[in-house]
């Protein structure tokens, strides 16, 4: 046989052929870097402005400045005054006066005791170096020339500091106690929901899974009511429930619910519906040969629990873990509400943010509520990845056998569950057609008059649902489209690969993050993008952007599912591939575009942090309604508003099952043998 | 019917042809010529380049280096949309939510054709694949055997000049593959298209093409007919990868001839070209061995010996009755550790009276025995 070496170097020097692109390669290469742009620009850019943020200080450094002071005849003796030596003869400014934000001020005439606007003594000023600078009025003085200004215009000196470059910030934050403590609380009420929830969800699913009781329907829709609702609802029903004048306050025996107690049930409620679809999923797929060689060994109920189903369920274990520690750890709308004084990360944001007014420490907190967020975020990616592989198994689907001992437990069991998350939503139902809790408890619709109240009335919720659709018709657009493109064209392996990579960010990064980085990013007056401040535009692309992750992932799923083959048909029947994408892939993946649009659009209506910092008077959405009209006291009207997007999404909902119905019989007649 | 189709024009010239995947070589300096209404056939075990050669004339997968010229136009770096051919690949790829007759249209639209002439030629297409009743039914709807006619109609509906098979009978099972073979190659001689098809099936390559190109590690061992390829390998890769092939361990003899073994007396084999003394491999299809008896029975007289030195006294160890032959393996001091498998028929074991222990007499043709250089198992 004459085979040449298979060594590489045996093949002749010379240029490698490079493709001659065809219309499809430059209009599919083009329509990847736009969305790779799209994400770059919504999200490490921002990203990026808030990390320079996070590490930039700003001080007063007085010894930038020199003065002079004149006699009462306004003549000068050439003393110059050095601003630090007066400081210290007066005691103006402390250490921590001088310690400032971007945009502090900071007078001079202090530093003089006996100044007085009315005398005629005369003042010059002057920067010590060329770049210090110092406002008269709003001049600003950045030049080292001596300024002379009567006593009247002295007094409109200010100072404006320096900005450095350091670890200043992440120093101070981690020498405040009441700053750093919160990081321990966070992990303390994340680690306490994830094994409260995923121990409940458990059993739910295995209840579903694995017995033969009955209504599992009902049960399964129950389960996933909460993802219908803000995370902050179930504060609202827990102070109904057990705040100071509650229910069952008594039930608590004098512990309160504003704290960690209340934040961790209220976290268990939101983070049920996710923990129990993984869990679920993990369940379904276990192989019923396992329990089979399992009684055939005549292993016991308990052993085979411990030796075949908790091993086979693992993964799905770990990955709930992890994702319901990250929407706990990352969760501020919750906290906000029934934390009381119990400080946790993502509220610290919120109260340096809007509160302070502290950028920087804003900032800071969110580097910090980054680090176990995408900590989390990298593992459940990692044991996903384990998962994939254990799925190959070609197992035969377990069937459960009737065990009425065993069935009637399981019913009870979950007749509990259902009937905690169904109670706090009756419970805000209730508060919310109550006239005055707990004295006039006669029913009435005067909570719904929302134009009453702070918070932007009906029309924020008539926003919500705009950006509902928005999101959901631009997000799957552009998600699904991007998806397609990195999926199925040619060569370009590199930018694909990037493109996948980027796509996968938006998980890991928290929904308050996001926002105050968007902040940084578009709100700063020399950014051409700055327009979008403040409009719906910004708060669509904030939550395309944070829930990006999950629908690339779906898009991605069907996509491979489609034969890989049908570009390479198309293209050598001269067909253009957006022909080949309209009229076969969109139609063939239409239950996962449907799919996407739902998650988009309720998760547009419930989120709270992603939008908690962008929105305007004129864009007010319903669920910060909620928040606000809680904080300012209108509890059953913030009920109120909770069950409004609660309705909308269950209506949204259905009318997805009927469209989907509809439109799955038109274009998947196909199925149908 | 070779000799019909060799006639014509050169259509597509493929020359010193390379493709790497990282450090890994898939094609090694390919060059060959088809022409004009051949059926080509490219042949080999998986993992021997004949795909990745397949999409590099695609232009699916574009080679590393080297040139392809269609039609006497270069169309080395162009992309598939730009390339003349039609496409059946092993999955077929049949847009699934598009009716029969839609998917047939698919290429058709767009190309200045009305819609009522569309309509006829996919109505002529569906004649022409011998399903023209099923163009409003889903391809779900049929059986594996006319999803692949539909893909195949689908394919040359626009006529091109290139008709490139991608294991089209792979995923059908055994019936279907044969009948469809053979409509295939009907159709292609119909249509008198130039054809590429890749198959890791002897029998398909056999029965299918006018051209077998066998391709072993990235490069071309063989390039011939049917025939040729079968009876006149090039070299022991080829010999055994297609049909059934003896190999005996043999010492060459200068021009005398071989010795099986090291020191048998001298056969007669094909002609070769070793020195005096190199070990090399003896090749003979067991088909080409010829059965004499044991010398002892009576039709011994009428049986005459065609090369009296190529006859060897073997044991009879073992007979399997494979319906229309006896499958037999046969021992012999010189053949060292490896028998002797022959196919001898029904009537010749019979007339010899040939059993399973009994010594005989076998003859290995000259012209049929093959000498090869030894390979080194790699």
């Amino acid at each position: 046989m004459t085979s040449p070496s298979t060594n590489i170097s045996s093949m002749p020097p010379g240029p490698v052929i490079k493709s001659k692109l065809s219309r499809d390669d430059v209009i599919m290469r083009s329509g990847m870097i736009v969305i790779a742009l799209y994400l770059v620009v919504t999200l490490a850019f921002p990203l990026y402005a808030m990390l320079s943020k996070s590490f930039s200080t700003y001080r007063f450094e007085l010894s930038q400045y020199e003065m002079q002071v004149s006699d009462q005849d306004g003549v000068f003796d050439g003393a110059i005054l050095n601003p630090v030596d007066l400081n210290a003869a007066t005691g103006a400014y402390s250490d921590t006066d001088l310690s400032a934000g971007s945009d502090s001020r900071l007078p001079v005439t202090q530093l003089f005791p006996d100044f007085s606007f009315r005398s005629p003594v005369m003042y010059q000023i002057r920067n010590a170096q060329p770049g210090g600078r110092f406002l008269v009025g709003s001049t600003l003085h950045d030049d080292t020339e001596w300024t002379t200004l009567d006593s009247n215009s002295f007094r409109r000196v200010q100072l404006r500091p320096v900005k450095s470059t350091g670890f200043d910030n992440f120093v101070n934050y981690f020498s405040t106690p009441a700053l750093f403590n919160s990081i321990k609380n966070s992990l303390f009420i994340a680690v306490v929901s994830t094994v409260v929830t995923v121990t409940l969800a458990f059993w739910f699913a295995y209840a579903l899974n694995r017995s033969c009781m009955r209504f599992k329907g009902v049960f399964r829709l129950i389960a996933m009511a909460p993802i219908l609702v803000p995370s902050l609802l179930p504060g609202i029903a827990l102070v109904y429930l057990f705040g100071n004048q509650g229910m069952l306050k008594e039930l608590l025996f004098g512990a309160s619910i504003y704290g960690p107690i209340g934040i961790v049930i209220g976290s268990v409620f939101f983070t049920f519906p996710h923990a129990f679809l993984i869990i679920s999923t993990a369940l379904a797929i276990s192989d019923a040969r396992l329990y089979e060689a399992a009684s055939s060994l005549r292993a016991t109920p308990w052993r085979t629990f411990w030796t075949v189903t908790i091993p086979g369920a693992r993964y799905g274990l770990i990955s709930a873990s992890f994702v319901v520690f990250n929407l706990v750890i990352t969760d501020f709308g919750l906290p906000k509400v029934i934390g009381g004084q119990f400080n946790v990360l993502a509220v610290d944001i919120y109260k340096q943010v809007i509160g302070q007014q502290n950028f920087e420490m804003g900032a800071v907190v969110s580097v910090v509520l980054i680090i176990p967020a995408i900590f989390a975020f990298a593992l459940d990616r990692y044991v996903q990845s384990k998962q994939v592989a254990a799925l190959s198994a070609r197992s035969v689907p377990y069937q459960p056998n009737p065990n009425p001992k065993m069935d009637r437990i399981f019913l009870i069991y979950s007749s509990l569950v259902g009937l905690f998350i169904v109670g706090i939503l009756a419970v805000c139902q209730f508060a919310a057609l109550i006239k005055f809790w707990p004295y006039d408890l006669s029913l009435s619709l005067n909570n719904y008059q929302f134009d009453k109240m702070d918070g932007g009335g009906w029309g924020s919720y008539y926003n919500s649902i705009k950006l509902g659709l928005i999101t959901a018709v631009v997000g799957t657009a552009v998600i699904f489209f991007g998806a397609y493109l990195v999926e199925k064209s040619k060569g370009f392996r590199v930018g694909r690969s990037l493109f996948q990579m980027i796509a996968m960010l938006p998980m890991a990064i928290p929904g308050m993050v996001l926002g105050l980085a968007y902040i940084f990013f578009f709100n700063n007056p020399s950014n051409p993008l700055n327009v979008i401040y403040g409009t719906m535009a910004i708060l669509v692309i904030s939550a395309v952007t944070h829930f990006y992750t999950v629908s690339h992932l779906t898009a991605v799923t069907a996509l491979k599912q489609m034969d890989r083959e049908f570009e390479s048909v198309s293209a050598s029947l001269k067909q253009p591939t957006l022909k080949l994408f309209s009229r076969v892939t969109v139609p063939v993946c239409m239950p996962a575009v449907l799919d996407i649009s739902i998650y988009l659009f309720v998760n547009a209506m419930t989120t709270v942090s992603a939008v908690v910092f962008l929105y305007s008077p004129k864009t007010s959405l319903a669920s910060i309604a909620v928040l606000n009209m809680d904080d300012a006291g209108d509890i059953a009207p913030a009920a109120a508003m909770g069950m409004m997007i609660f309705y909308t999404n269950a209506a949204a909902r259905i009318l997805h099952l009927i469209a989907s119905k509809g439109i799955l019989r038109r274009t998947q007649a196909w199925r149908a043998r | 019917m070779t000799q019909a189709t060799a006639s014509g024009e050169l259509y597509l010239s493929i020359s010193n042809l390379w493709k790497a995947f990282g450090e890994f070589l898939a094609l090694k300096d390919i060059s060959l010529d088809i022409h004009e209404g051949e059926f080509i056939c490219f042949l080999g075990p998986s993992g021997c380049g004949k795909t990745t050669l397949l999409r590099a004339i695609a232009g699916l997968d574009l080679q590393t280096k080297g040139s392809v010229m269609q039609d006497g136009k270069d169309v080395s770096n162009l992309p598939p949309s730009e390339r003349d051919f039609g496409i059946v690949f092993q999955s077929y790829a049949l847009f699934p939510n598009l009716t029969i007759e839609k998917n047939i249209a698919f290429g058709l639209e767009n190309t200045g054709r009305d819609k009522s002439e569309i309509a006829v030629r996919v109505h002529e297409l569906l004649e022409l694949v011998g399903l023209p009743d099923q163009g409003t039914k889903y391809p779900a709807q049929l059986s594996g055997g006319q999803q692949q006619r539909i893909a195949l109609a689908r394919a040359i509906a626009t006529n091109p000049g290139l008709l490139l098979l991608d294991e089209p009978l792979s995923a059908l099972d055994a019936k279907v593959r044969v009948h469809l073979r053979h409509e295939i190659k009907e159709l292609q001689r119909k249509l008198g298209v130039t054809t590429v098809m890749v198959t890791h099936d002897q029998e398909e390559a056999l029965t299918m093409a006018d051209k077998i190109v066998v391709m072993n590690q990235g490069v071309i061992e063989q390039v011939g007919s049917p025939t040729e390829i079968y009876r006149e390998p090039a070299n022991l890769f080829v010999a055994d990868f297609i049909g059934e092939m003896n190999q005996l361990p043999a010492t060459a003899r200068g021009k005398a001839g071989i010795s099986i073994g090291a020191d048998s007396d001298i056969v007669k084999s094909q002609t070769h070209h070793f020195s005096d003394g190199e070990t090399i491999v003896a090749a003979i299809r067991p088909e080409d061995v010829i059965p004499h008896g044991n010398g002892t029975s009576a039709s011994d007289e009428t049986d005459v010996i065609g090369d009296p030195e190529n006859v060897f006294t073997v044991k009879l160890a073992e007979m399997e009755f494979l319906g229309s032959f006896w499958r037999c393996r046969l021992q012999n001091e010189y053949f060292g550790a490896s028998e002797l498998i022959a196919d001898f028929s029904i009537n010749a074991v019979r007339r010899f009276e040939l059993e399973e222990g009994k010594d005989m007499v076998v003859e290995l043709p000259q012209d049929r025995l093959m000498a090869f250089p030894r390979v080194e198992a790699n």
